[in-house]
C-alpha cells in the first residue's frame, strides 16, 4: 500500500461500521471454516461423528501413502497443463488472426467471447451430450471412422473429454487478453520489420510473440488456477471423476471424500494441501500481474 | 494491415470461421436437440437440423410437466432462483466492497491494515479448501435451502474491494476537501461524489459478478437439497440420471439453452462493460 490519501475523514466508529458487513461474512464463512479445516486435518472422526481424537499428522501420512491420491495429483497435473497450454495456443492463434482481420473483426470477436458466459457444469453437459457413447453425434461420427469412443470405459478418452470442454469454456477469456496484448504492440515495429523484408511468419516469432510473453505468462498462471478450481462443474457433469478415478482432479477428490465417502479427516488434510497450492499460485499470479503492464 | 497478402487474408478468415464453428457447434447441437422429441435424439445419429418440438419442449421444461429418469422439477422456478441469487450476489458484492474500500481509503483507524490483509487472504480460501466446515456453519445457522444460504457466503469480495480501493486512490483529494469545506459528512460525500464517480467500475463489475453468481455450481450443490431451491445449473445436472437412453434429452437440452441465455445475453449486450470488467478484476 504505497499510495495513501492526504485528506481523511475522522470518526472513531464509522469506518468499523462500514467494514462490518464484509468482516462478518469473511469471519463467519471464510476464516472460521478455514480454521476448522486445519484443525480437522489433524483429527480423526469415527463414522457416526460421535467421537473425535487428535491424530497428529496421520491423515497426511495416510494421504501420501494412498496411491489414489498420488494418482489424483498426476491427473490434475496432466489436466491443468493440457488445458493451459492448448487453450493458450488456440486462443493466441484466433486472437492473432482476429487482430489481423479488418473486415468482420467485431463480428468474429462477438462470436468468440460468449462461451465465457456458459457455466462450467453446463459446458460439461454439452460436451457429454456430443460424446455420449450411445447417442452422441461426435461419438457416432468417430465410430463410423473407426475410433471406438467410450469415455465411460476408457480413462484417457474421459480425460480428453474434460480437457476439451475446459478449453472450450476458457478460449474466450484468453482470446480477449491476447487481443488486448496485440493491440498494444506498436504497428511501427511490425511495419519496420516488413520493410526490412521479414515475412509474416518470421515477424510473428521474432516480434509479436516475444512482446506478448508477459500476457502469455499471466494467462498461463490464470489458466492453471482455472483448471484447478473452476472446472469442478465440468468434471462433475461430464464424468463424475470416472471411469474409476481417472478424471478425479484434486478438488473433485476433496468433495468426493468429504461428502460422499465421509472421510472428514482425510478430506480436511487434502484441503490443507490444496490451500498451500493456492497460496503459491496466488503469489505467482501477483508477481506476473505486476510484470504484465511493462515490458 | 502491413501489406496486402490475399492468401494470408484468406487464411485469416478460414481460421476464424473454423474457430467460430468449433465454439458454436456444441451450442448449435444443444439447440437442435431441444427442438426434437426424446425418441428422435436417442436414435443415433440424432438429426442435425432443428425439429418442430420447440414450443412443446420449452413449455414442458419450464413447467416441469414431463420428466425423464432424473429430476423433473419446473425449470421456470429454477430460473427464478438463479436470477434472484445472481442479482443478490452481484449487488451484495458491489455494495459491501464499496463500503469496505471507502473505509480503508478515507479513514485512519486501528487495525486498518489488519482488515486489509484479512480481505486479501480470502483470495486464498476458495470454497474448495473449506468445503465441509462451511457447509456445517450454514447448516448450524439453518441456512440450508434458503436464498441467504445461497448468496451471503459468496458476497465477500477481495477483487471488488481492491478494484474500488484502486479507483478511490485516483480520485483527487480536492474533491473530499471541497466536500468537507461545504459541510458534507463522509456518508454524504460517499453517496453524492464517490458512488456516482464509480459508475463505470460498478457497471463493469456487475456484469462479471452476475455471470459469476448465475454460474455457481459447487456451492449450491452443497446447500440445496430441495428441488424448489435448485438454481438452474444444478437442475440440469439433476435431470441427468441413469443411462443415455432414459434421459429426456430434449428437455435437458432445452434447460441448458435456458440456463445459458441470461448470462450470454449479458455478455453480448453489455460487451463493453464485460471486457472492462474482465480486465479490471485481474489487475
Amino acid at each position: 500500500m504505497a499510495a495513501e490519501k492526504r485528506v481523511v475523514f475522522r470518526s472513531p466508529w464509522l469506518p468499523l461500521a462500514l467494514l462490518a458487513p464484509q468482516a462478518a461474512v469473511i469471519g463467519v464463512f471464510f476464516f472460521w471454516p478455514a480454521a476448522q479445516t486445519v484443525m480437522q486435518s489433524f483429527q480423526q472422526q469415527d463414522a457416526f461423528g460421535t467421537s473425535t481424537s487428535w491424530v497428529g499428522v496421520e491423515n497426511f501420512v495416510h494421504l501420501f501413502q494412498d496411491r489414489s491420491y498420488i494418482e489424483s495429483f498426476k491427473t490434475t497435473a496432466i489436466f491443468s497443463v493440457s488445458v493451459a497450454v492448448f487453450g493458450i495456443a488456440i486462443s493466441l492463434l484466433l486472437a492473432y488472426f482476429a487482430d489481423r482481420a479488418i473486415r468482420g473483426a467485431l463480428v468474429y470477436k462477438t462470436l468468440l467471447i460468449w462461451p465465457y458466459a456458459v457455466a462450467p457444469a453446463v459446458a460439461g453437459v454439452l460436451w457429454l451430450f456430443m460424446f455420449a457413447p450411445s447417442i452422441g453425434v461426435v461419438a457416432y461420427a468417430l465410430r463410423k471412422s473407426g475410433i471406438d469412443w467410450n469415455h465411460l470405459l476408457n480413462g484417457d478418452q474421459a480425460m480428453l473429454l474434460i480437457i476439451m470442454a475446459a478449453i472450450w469454456k476458457q478460449i474466450s477469456y484468453n482470446f480477449l487478453f491476447f487481443l488486448a496484448g496485440l493491440s498494444s504492440i506498436p504497428k511501427s515495429l511490425i511495419e519496420a520489420a516488413a520493410i526490412d523484408g521479414a515475412k509474416p511468419w518470421r515477424r510473428f516469432w521474432t516480434i509479436v510473440f516475444p512482446l506478448l510473453s508477459p500476457t502469455t505468462f499471466f494467462l498461463l498462471v490464470i489458466n492453471i488456477v482455472y483448471a484447478f478450481f473452476d472446472t469442478f462443474g465440468i468434471v462433475d457433469a461430464a464424468t463424475e471423476g470416472g471411469p474409476g478415478k481417472d478424471t478425479a482432479i484434486l478438488v473433485y477428490k476433496v468433495y468426493y471424500d468429504g461428502f460422499k465417502a465421509l472421510d472428514l479427516g482425510g478430506s480436511a488434510a487434502q484441503s490443507v494441501i490444496i490451500m498451500s497450492i493456492v497460496v503459491v499460485l496466488t503469489v505467482l499470479q501477483f508477481k506476473f500481474v505486476e510484470k504484465k503492464v511493462n515490458y | 494491415m502491413v501489406e496486402r497478402r490475399p492468401l494470408l487474408t484468406f487464411l485469416t478468415h478460414t481460421v476464424l470461421l473454423i474457430g467460430v464453428a468449433i465454439v458454436a457447434f456444441p451450442v448449435y447441437l444443444t439447440f437442435v436437440a431441444s427442438t426434437h422429441t426424446a425418441q428422435d435424439i436417442v436414435q443415433a445419429p440424432m438429426p442435425i437440423v432443428p425439429g418442430d418440438q420447440f414450443v412443446h419442449n420449452y413449455v414442458a421444461a419450464l413447467t416441469g410437466s414431463e420428466k425423464g429418469a432424473g429430476s423433473g422439477a419446473p425449470v421456470g422456478r429454477m430460473m427464478w432462483v438463479s436470477l434472484v441469487s445472481a442479482l443478490v450476489i452481484a449487488i451484495g458484492k458491489i455494495a459491501i466492497s464499496l463500503l469496505s474500500a471507502f473505509a480503508i481509503v478515507y479513514f485512519r483507524f486501528p487495525f486498518r491494515m489488519f482488515f486489509f490483509w484479512a480481505i486479501f487472504i480470502t483470495l486464498m480460501l476458495p470454497v474448495e479448501v473449506r468445503i465441509f466446515p462451511t457447509y456445517k456453519v450454514i447448516s448450524d445457522l439453518h441456512m440450508l435451502n434458503t436464498y441467504a444460504g445461497l448468496t451471503i457466503p459468496l458476497i465477500a469480495s477481495a477483487t471488488a474491494t481492491f478494484l474500488f480501493r484502486q479507483f478511490f486512490l485516483t480520485v483527487p483529494d480536492e474533491l473530499a476537501e471541497a466536500a468537507r469545506v461545504d459541510g458534507a459528512g463522509p456518508m454524504r460525500f460517499f453517496k453524492d461524489v464517490l458512488v456516482p464517480l464509480s459508475a463505470t467500475s460498478i457497471a463493469a463489475l456487475f456484469v462479471i459478478q452476475f455471470i459469476y453468481g448465475w454460474n455457481q455450481y459447487l456451492w449450491p450443490l452443497l446447500v440445496t437439497t430441495e428441488e424448489s431451491m435448485y438454481p438452474v445449473v444444478i437442475g440440469i445436472k439433476r435431470m441427468i440420471a441413469g443411462g443415455d437412453a432414459q434421459n429426456a434429452w430434449n428437455l435437458v437440452m432445452a434447460t441448458a439453452i435456458l440456463a445459458m441465455l441470461p448470462p450470454a445475453l449479458v455478455v453480448v449486450l453489455m460487451q463493453k462493460w464485460f471486457v472492462k470488467g474482465l480486465v479490471d478484476t485481474e489487475k
